[in-house]
């Protein structure tokens, strides 16, 4: 392997950086949901990279069944979605304030 | 080197394409932004020889989790909405903390360098289907089932959730 380890930590570190700054940013559920996957992404490079240079496969596992978990996730959130857009009409976090009044 | 020569193609359009799913006006080109960056990160799995993760990465992300996200968003029909995104206070904040955790990562990171492992003498031999297998099935043969049980709750309970309709 020729690309050093701390090059996939530092990609890594971006890439979950846009991922946080998007949930905090965006106010469209749906993206925010995107950024949550992508930070899974990020968090999925690091374990693969360790993996691969540490020589053991228990990360690799590890990101399989995070993908996993990663659908299920997905799945659950998208029917979430779905549920709040029948009530209230829209996907902006702003105009979701069940708890509010 | 080919390896690296990949590895900075990969990374500069995964950043770029994260950055773009970041700004874009419409749900759906966030989307495809996203798409863009997975098949990025599969590429960078291949980088390091993990050739099964890479195409689960592309199975599992590319082709069912976005085209579920692209079926929402065309389910909701979220383009006739009005666009309420604004530059207000909630996103300073947002953009600092996002920085934040980088220069904390970055920080952790390069105190950690020296630390870092050696790069393993037989990296295919890890990344290979083969290897994962033998310990998906001997060792993690029950967080494989569970995952399993997982998967089939979270299934049913999408069907409750978007069936029923809540008052």
């Amino acid at each position: 392997m020729g690309v050093p380890l701390s090059w996939y930590l530092t990609l890594s570190a971006v890439l979950f950086s846009i991922g946080v700054t998007g949930v905090l940013f965006r106010s469209n559920l749906i993206v925010i949901l995107m950024s949550v996957e992508l930070m899974l992404n990020a968090v999925n490079l690091t374990l693969i990279a360790f993996s691969q240079y540490m020589g053991d496969v228990s990360g690799q596992i590890l990101v399989f069944f995070v993908m996993a978990v990663a659908a299920a996730e997905a799945a659950i959130g998208l029917a979430i979605v779905i549920a709040i857009f029948r009530n209230k009409l829209t996907v902006d976090i702003n105009n979701i304030n069940l708890f509010r009044h | 080197m080919f390896a690296e020569k990949v590895f900075v193609v990969a990374s500069l359009v995964a950043v770029v394409s994260a950055l773009g799913m970041l700004i874009s006006r419409s749900p759906v080109r966030s989307a495809l932004w996203l798409i863009l960056t997975l098949f990025c990160v599969a590429g960078l799995y291949l980088t390091l020889s993990a050739e099964f993760i890479a195409v689960v990465q592309i199975l599992v992300y590319a082709g069912a989790i976005m085209v579920l996200f692209l079926f929402v968003i065309m389910l909701l029909n979220l383009g006739a909405l009005p666009n309420l995104e604004r530059v207000d206070f909630k996103k300073g904040v947002g953009f600092v903390l996002g920085v934040a955790i980088l220069a904390q990562l970055v920080f952790l990171g390069a105190t950690a360098v020296g630390d870092f492992p050696a790069a393993a003498s037989d990296p295919e031999a890890t990344g290979a289907a083969t290897a994962i297998a033998k310990e998906l099935f001997t060792r993690y043969a029950l967080p494989f089932e569970m995952i399993g049980i997982l998967l089939l709750v979270a299934t049913i309970g999408a069907v409750m959730l978007a069936k029923h309709r809540f008052e």
